[in-house]
Formats: C-alpha cells, sequence, structure tokens
C-alpha cells in the first residue's frame, strides 16, 4: 500500500512537472504583460528597464526556476483583470464549476446505469433500440449545440427554466452552493444536462456492453445453476462485476468533463472557471491562465489517484501491495 | 403411472436439441435417450462438438441461446421437468440438481467471499436463517476436504488453488442436497494429481449420499476410472450406451473403437497410433523426396558431434512481490539448478503439473526469458552470452516453437500462406517469391493440410488443423530442433493421435531434435526416448522414458506416475481392436 501510493506520488509529481512546462510555455509566450500593465505613455526606455525588472528577459530556465518555485507556494501572480491573486480569483469560481460537474455526473450515473441494464437484459425490446438509437445521435451531438437546443426548447419556448446565470446561493456548513435553494437548482438542470448530455451515451452503452460480457460469463451460469433468482443473478452477481470498469473510465471521464465546462459554461454564462479561462484568454490575462491549467491538471491527477485506490479496495483480486 | 412400472432418478426421452439460425437448423442433439439411477455414475463421452454439454445445460434448461428443446422430454423421478416455467425451474436448480462446471476459475464470482456465494444458495433454495445456512456451508466445506473452514469461508475465490476452488464448486453444488449432479468436464482444468482427488470426492459423495451423476468428459482416462455407464456421443447422436466394463472392454461401434484406439496408452510404448481418421480426414500425407527438396538441403552444418542442446545449472525467477528494498522483495523459483542434455535425433520430454516450470525451461531455450545464471549451449553455442537479437538470430531460425494453444498463436488476420511464408522471408531462406511459394505449398501438402488451404484464414480450420499450420510454420525455417510446449493439450484425443503421428513421421524424415513438454504421461511415453520429471522448478529425475514409466526412483515421480488414470479396461479394449 505504502509503496503503490509513493509510486503514484511520483508519476504524479512527473505528470505535474509536464503539466507546468506547458503552463508555462503559454505564460511565455502568450501575449505581452507590459501591454496589459502600462499605458500608452510609457516610453520604451522605460518599458525595458521594467522588464529587466520583472525578470522577463531572463534565461527561459531561470523564468521556469522561478515559475515553479511560485507555483509550489500557491502564487501564480496577480491577475490583471481582477488585481487579486489569480489562484484566489480561480478558487472561488472552482465551486461553481465543481457543482456543475457533480451535478452531471449524478445525472450520468442516475441515468446511465438503469438505461444500460435495461438495454443489456431486454436487448430486444423496442425500448432498448430506441435507447441505443438516440444515445448514437447524442455521441455525435457537441455539447454547445445540445446546450443551445435545450436552452431554446426549454427557457425560451416552453419557458420552464432559466436560461442562464447561476441563481441564488446558499450557504450551509460553510459550502456556498446553489444545491441548497430552489431557484439555484432550477439554474442547474440545464447546464448539468447538456454537460451530461456528451458522456451520457458513452456510459449508457459502456454499462450495456460491460452487462452483457457479464452476462454471458460462466460464473453467471453458475449463479443460475445454483438455483438463485433471476433479479439476484442481475442485480448482484453481474452489477457488480459490470461497475469494476466503469469505475475505471468513469475516473478519467470526470476530469475530461472539467474540461468540457468551458464550453457549457459559456453558452449558459455560468460563473464558473472554464467561463472566466475563456474570458482570461481574450484579455490575454496569462496569470489566470496558467493557474488554471494548473488547477485542473491537479484535478485529473487526483480524481485518477482516487479511482485506482477505489478499484484496489473494491477487487479482491488487485491486491495494492503487490506491484502496482 | 403404475406402480410396477420402474422409475430411473433421470429419464431423458427422444431429445432433440436444435439452434436455429439464419443459415438453417443446426441439430446439436439428435433424437437422445438416456437414464440415470440414484447412486450411479453415468459418463457421457465425445469430443468437442459431440453434442454432450448440450445434454446437460438442456436438462437443468441452461442451453444457451438460441439453443432449444425441439422434442423429447426430461423426467426427474418421473416428474416432468422440460418446459417449465422459469420459477418452477429455479426450484428444481440447486435444490434438485446440482451442477459442476468445468473451470473452477470462471464459476465462482471473483467480487464475493466463499461465504457470501454459499450462503446465498442455501438461502435462496430453503427456508433457513443466516446462521444455519453459515453452520451448512461450514460442515459441506468439511465434507469436500476444505482445511479450516471458518477462516477458508471468509476468503475470495483467488485465494484458493484450482483444485481447492473445484472443491467449493462441488460443495456448493452438493449443499442442497440434491438428488442429482451434473459435472461438465470437471477435471479437465486441473492437474493429474488434483484430478483424481476430485474424481474420487465426487464419486465418495454419489455413493454415500445416493445421488445420481451425470459425467461429461472427453477424457476416456476419467471414464474409465470412476464410471459405472458410460454413453458415446458422436456428431449429436448416441451412438453406444452400456456398463463402462461393456463398452471399454468390448465396444460394438466403429467410432467407440477408434476414440479408444487414440487414447495414448500409459502402460506400452507404440509406434504409431492405429486409426484414428474417424473424425477429421486429413488430406492423404504428399510424400516429398525429402532428400532432394529444400526442406532436405537445410542443414548447412555438419552433425555437431556431442550433445545438440545442453543446460546446465539454469536458475530463473520471477518477481512476485516487488519492493523498493531488496530484503523485502519475494519471488518465485521458476528453475531451480536445471540441468540435462539433448543430443541430435532424440525426443526429450518433460514432464510434470502446471506451474512445475516446464515451459519456463522452453522460453529459456528459445530466448524468450533471459536466465538468472546458468548456461544453455546449441552446438557448442553459449545462448546465454549472446548479446543482441542480431547474434541470436542463427540460432533462433535452428529452434522452432509450436504453442500450445492453436487459437491464439496465429495472428487472425494474416492468410495462412503468408503465416508459413514470414519466418521464410524474414531469414531470406529462398531465391525468390516463387520459391517461397512453392515450399510453402509443399509444406501444406506435407503437414496433410493440401496446398489450398494457404489462401484461407486461420479461424476457417479447426483447432486440429491449426496445429498442423504452426508445424508447418516451425518446419518453413529448416529447424534441427524443436520445441513443443504442450502441443496436443487443446485438442481431442483422435485429433491429438493425428497430431502426434504427424510429429513423428516429421522427426523420423527430417531427423529433428524435439523438447516435447507436456502434463500428460501417456503422450509422454508415447512420444519421448528420454524424460525429465519436474516439481517445483527443479528437475527431480532424469533417464529413460521406458526406465521411468516402469521403475521410477524419485519418490514425486513415482506417486506421479502411480496416479495415471487406470487403463485396465482400455488395455482390454486395445487388445481387442488389435487382434480383429
Amino acid at each position: 500500500m505504502f509503496t503503490f501510493l509513493l509510486k503514484r506520488l511520483v508519476q504524479a509529481t512527473i505528470v505535474m512537472l509536464v503539466i507546468s512546462l506547458v503552463a508555462f510555455a503559454v505564460k511565455d509566450n502568450l501575449g505581452d504583460p507590459l501591454r496589459e500593465l502600462t499605458g500608452q505613455s510609457v516610453s520604451e526606455a522605460e518599458r525595458q528597464a521594467m522588464r529587466t525588472e520583472m525578470g522577463l528577459n531572463d534565461p527561459f530556465v531561470v523564468q521556469y526556476k522561478r515559475f515553479l518555485i511560485n507555483a509550489v507556494q500557491g502564487d501564480f501572480g496577480t491577475s490583471y483583470t481582477f488585481n487579486r491573486p489569480a489562484l484566489e480569483v480561480i478558487l472561488d469560481r472552482l465551486v461553481a464549476t465543481l457543482e456543475l460537474v457533480f451535478a452531471a455526473t449524478l445525472i450520468i450515473i442516475c441515468f446511465s446505469i438503469p438505461l444500460g441494464i435495461y438495454c443489456a437484459i431486454n436487448p430486444k425490446k423496442w425500448f432498448s433500440k430506441l435507447i441505443m438509437a438516440v444515445s448514437s445521435i447524442g455521441i455525435s451531438i457537441p455539447v454547445f449545440l445540445t446546450a443551445i437546443l435545450l436552452m431554446y426548447v426549454f427557457s425560451i419556448e416552453l419557458g420552464w427554466l432559466p436560461a442562464y446565470g447561476r441563481g441564488d446561493t446558499a450557504n450551509w456548513l460553510g459550502w456556498e452552493s446553489g444545491f441548497f435553494t430552489l431557484d439555484g437548482l432550477s439554474h442547474l438542470i440545464l447546464p448539468a444536462f447538456a454537460l451530461a448530455s456528451i458522456m451520457l451515451p458513452l456510459f449508457i452503452r459502456l454499462v450495456r456492453s460491460e452487462m452483457i460480457e457479464q452476462l454471458s460469463s460462466e460464473y453467471v451460469k453458475f449463479a443460475y445453476a445454483k438455483g438463485l433468482p433471476q433479479r439476484r443473478v442481475w442485480y448482484v452477481h453481474a452489477l457488480k462485476n459490470t461497475l469494476l470498469p466503469l469505475l475505471t473510465v468513469g475516473g478519467v471521464q470526470i476530469g475530461t468533463m472539467v474540461a468540457y465546462t468551458i464550453l457549457t459554461e459559456k453558452v449558459f454564462q455560468w460563473p464558473g472557471t472554464g467561463f472566466l479561462f475563456l474570458d482570461s484568454i481574450q484579455r490575454t490575462d496569462t496569470p489566470v491562465i496558467t493557474a488554471y491549467v494548473i488547477v485542473v491538471g491537479l484535478i485529473f491527477v487526483i480524481t485518477n489517484t482516487i479511482v485506482d485506490l477505489l478499484y484496489g479496495l473494491i477487487n479482491p483480486t488487485v491486491n495494492l501491495t503487490a506491484k502496482g | 403411472m403404475s406402480q410396477s412400472k420402474h422409475m430411473s432418478l433421470l429419464e431423458v426421452q427422444h431429445l432433440q436439441i436444435e439452434y436455429p439460425s439464419r443459415h438453417g437448423v443446426m441439430v446439436a442433439v439428435k433424437d437422445l435417450s438416456l437414464s440415470v439411477e440414484a447412486g450411479e455414475i453415468v459418463g457421457i463421452v465425445g469430443e468437442s462438438g459431440a453434442g454432450k454439454s448440450t445434454i446437460g445445460n438442456a436438462v437443468i434448461d441452461l442451453l444457451s441461446p438460441p439453443g432449444v428443446i425441439a422434442n423429447g422430454e426430461v423426467l426427474l423421478n418421473g416428474e416432468k421437468i422440460s418446459g417449465l416455467t422459469r420459477e418452477q425451474m429455479r426450484t428444481v436448480r440447486g435444490s434438485k440438481i446440482g451442477f459442476i462446471f468445468q473451470d473452477p476459475m470462471t464459476s465462482l464470482n471473483t467480487l464475493f467471499t466463499i461465504e457470501q456465494q454459499m450462503v446465498e444458495t442455501v438461502l435462496a433454495n430453503e427456508k433457513v436463517t443466516y446462521e444455519e445456512a453459515y453452520q451448512r456451508s461450514i460442515d459441506m466445506l468439511n465434507a469436500v476436504g476444505i482445511p479450516k473452514p471458518e477462516l477458508r469461508i471468509k476468503q475470495y475465490p483467488h485465494q484458493f488453488s484450482g483444485g481447492m476452488r473445484q472443491r467449493v464448486v462441488i460443495a456448493i453444488a452438493l449443499i442442497c442436497n440434491p438428488q442429482l449432479i451434473i459435472a461438465d468436464e470437471p477435471t479437465t482444468a486441473l492437474d493429474v494429481s488434483i484430478q483424481d482427488q476430485i474424481l474420487q470426492l465426487i464419486k465418495t459423495l454419489c455413493k454415500e449420499r445416493q445421488v445420481g451423476c451425470m459425467l461429461v468428459t472427453h477424457d476416456m482416462g476419467v471414464v474409465s476410472s470412476v464410471t459405472d455407464k458410460v454413453a458415446v456421443m458422436y456428431r449429436g447422436e448416441l451412438v453406444e450406451m452400456g456398463t463402462t466394463s461393456q463398452v471399454l472392454g468390448a465396444p460394438e461401434h466403429e467410432y467407440t473403437k477408434s476414440l479408444i484406439s487414440a487414447v495414448p496408452r500409459s502402460d506400452i510404448k507404440l509406434v504409431r497410433f492405429p486409426m484414428v481418421n474417424y473424425i477429421e480426414a486429413a488430406e492423404e500425407l504428399h510424400q516429398l523426396d525429402i532428400a532432394n527438396h529444400w526442406l532436405g538441403q537445410s542443414q548447412d552444418q555438419k552433425a555437431y558431434q556431442g550433445p545438440l542442446l545442453k543446460v546446465e545449472n539454469v536458475n530463473l525467477r520471477f518477481t512476485t512481490k516487488d519492493s523498493i528494498f531488496a530484503s523485502r522483495r519475494e519471488y518465485v523459483q521458476a528453475s531451480n539448478n536445471v540441468s540435462f542434455e539433448i543430443v541430435e535425433g532424440e525426443t526429450f520430454g518433460l514432464v510434470g503439473e502446471s506451474g512445475s516450470g516446464k515451459s519456463t525451461i522452453a522460453r529459456a531455450i528459445a530466448g524468450l526469458y533471459a536466465p538468472q545464471s546458468g548456461k544453455i549451449t546449441f552446438e557448442g553455442i553459449d545462448l546465454t552470452a549472446l548479446k543482441n537479437e542480431q547474434a541470436r538470430r542463427p540460432i533462433r531460425r535452428q529452434m522452432q516453437m509450436v504453442f500450445q494453444n492453436p487459437y491464439t498463436s496465429m495472428n487472425p488476420r494474416m492468410k495462412v500462406a503468408d503465416i508459413i511464408a514470414e519466418p521464410i522471408r524474414f531469414h531470406k531462406l529462398a531465391e525468390n517469391n516463387q520459391q517461397v511459394d512453392q515450399i510453402v505449398a509443399d509444406l501444406l501438402d506435407h503437414v496433410g493440410l493440401g496446398r489450398k488451404a494457404g489462401i484461407k484464414y486461420p479461424h476457417e480450420f479447426s483447432g486440429g488443423q491449426r496445429q498442423r499450420i504452426s508445424i508447418a510454420r516451425a518446419l518453413a525455417t529448416r529447424p534441427r530442433f524443436l520445441i513443443c510446449d504442450e502441443p496436443t493439450s487443446a485438442l481431442d484425443v483422435s485429433v491429438q493421435a493425428q497430431i502426434l503421428n504427424l510429429l513423428k513421421d516429421l522427426q523420423d524424415e527430417l531427423n529433428l531434435t524435439m523438447l516435447f513438454i507436456s502434463h500428460d504421461l501417456p503422450v509422454i511415453r508415447q512420444m519421448c526416448d528420454r524424460v525429465g520429471v519436474m516439481r517445483h522448478g527443479s528437475l527431480v529425475e532424469v533417464g529413460e522414458s521406458e526406465q521411468i514409466f516402469t521403475s521410477p526412483q524419485d519418490e514425486y515421480s513415482k506417486s506421479l506416475i502411480s496416479l495415471m488414470p487406470s487403463f485396465e479396461n482400455l488395455s482390454k479394449a486395445h487388445l481387442q481392436i488389435a487382434s480383429s
């Protein structure tokens, strides 16, 4: 267990180093920070003096080292737009993004597992065929299009749900979230469904194919031969085995979903990190951009490590103390 | 029902099982009638595709779709159990009929403990409390010979060895006191010594509890050692049925005779297997003028003086538990100071149970694993000293391998002709493509597939035919040394007999030297001049094969040889066939 954690820590560090290099390269090459900081009146000589003072003329390696040392301490510089530390700006907005991702994950779990199981055990019913057909369409429609369609139907035509914004939030145990107010929830529904729309069809298909594979396995046949009721064979024996590979894929996809929030948040004007990221690109707010890349990378690495640990805990044949 | 008529425990009447498909109806079992009495073990024997497993599955209504019972009925104690509803059938399964599957690795669910899997069986079939069900499980585990059941019941299936796992499966099958057990190849996936224990266990439990047993198997040895009656299936039809001694001692049907003659004999070495062409008639072997053919001209080297292959003190270990601290690493010694020699033209056999390190040695010789210490010399060249692939290449050409599983050892996307031509092209053994084509065609003819086979893909062939392709591929580099790693253990007996005949013929013609690895003692006896017995990575005994089989010196060899299923009945049959 200890070796496993140590190994994962080393791997995570390497991954984070690579990500930081990318982030720094972005910072180094994207726009000119002086243009954002200074007005038209500053002369070229003064600009050069400021450059030297800020260390922008130092060699790449020196600058990267400085960047790393600061980054480890959580210092990504001050946002040009907000005049606050970039990390603080990101973390402020992160709650909203995670709220969205969490809601979308909930939707995916609640729909994909029952629907996938239904398709697996009733492969010939028309409803299963309908689910499969709709899911293949769902995979091929991009998120922003789904988002716009949802918005058009449910807020503009039907007027049931608000089209944009996050709505009211309430504080519960120090957690400021839209989950705790009716208004917040109604604002959450459309963006969450839009975000889930890209993964949901994929997961339905995944659950279905895994379940079909499990149902044709020998232990399922043996379970029937033992005289177990069909329900128990399906929902206890086959389901648990179905969920294992789902966990692995799910872990990776949650990370991917954080990335997809960029589009969803933009369309729904959701005040999260994705929305902030797009704005920052337009304003060339490099500290915020680099901080975003690093934070999202960190979320990726953490979720995947947790998933690997969980997998080892659930699957008795995986021994974390052995070769990692 | 009149009381005067005797009612068998299980009565199968005019059973017909069909698999409808777009291309018409495939009849898996044709008009089959048989019966099983209480306390009696009935063997159902036949080769793959004969429909023997289908019968067992049909009895408990677990035919894989789209299979259906088209005709006939199944009676248990005079009550009809075919055509019941799902819920009615469920009450029969487990509580009246227990089922044992072939592979104990896959018939238990890996994510649940033995306790969960046993107790749920009792609770599903009987109205008892959890404590009662738990106690019954413990008792049952005791009865099947699992030590410390209170401790073991908390474990997961992967913490059990193959034999122990099959005991658990048997315990689950018997826990609700069924009247009938259907055992579908219960020992095929197990080692010889464990096979014997499991068979004896099934036999004892059946006799003690007066349970009827339907034992489905392809292994004549198993049939001969435990069954009371035997039914022989051939292509979905019952060709012969009677008491075991009668069927095996005086078989009437041609197929039964052919099947019995294909079983490798453990008591005497024969030059060839007689009459085995009943099932898969191979093309007539084309005689080649070997002396003048490309295949015969290979040997650019002169005959080497002394042993062709020498294995000296080879040690090889695998890491089972890795750690950054050297002291905490754990290893399994797959090969422990192994030494033997093989002289030109002989067949050297390595025999042992699974995990004894037979295949590891073969792979070390072929250069797939690097030993930690020791020397492997081929024609006086130390193979372990070869630095890179370039240096090894001429040796690789001299040395070829035939693998165990003909289904996975070929690239399914390549045509057979290309599979065989690949080594010729790679080693640049032919002058032009025309010559390559000619050689491939001759090889295909020579292994009995016919040259037309070249344009097909591997999946179009049966297991035996595929193993012929593997042999042709191995011969394509004109090797002097052939490593056969369990070449027939995935095949039916009659096909096995054909392949072994082919290997013998090729060896005589081409003067091949062979390392033949098998867990099957009779096969080893039929094939090998000298034999090495392996256990836990060590070679415990090496000697002339006749000497090892008649008077083994080592304790382990003795026990291994004594555990070979008894063939008394079979030997009689052999004599009868030979004399007719």
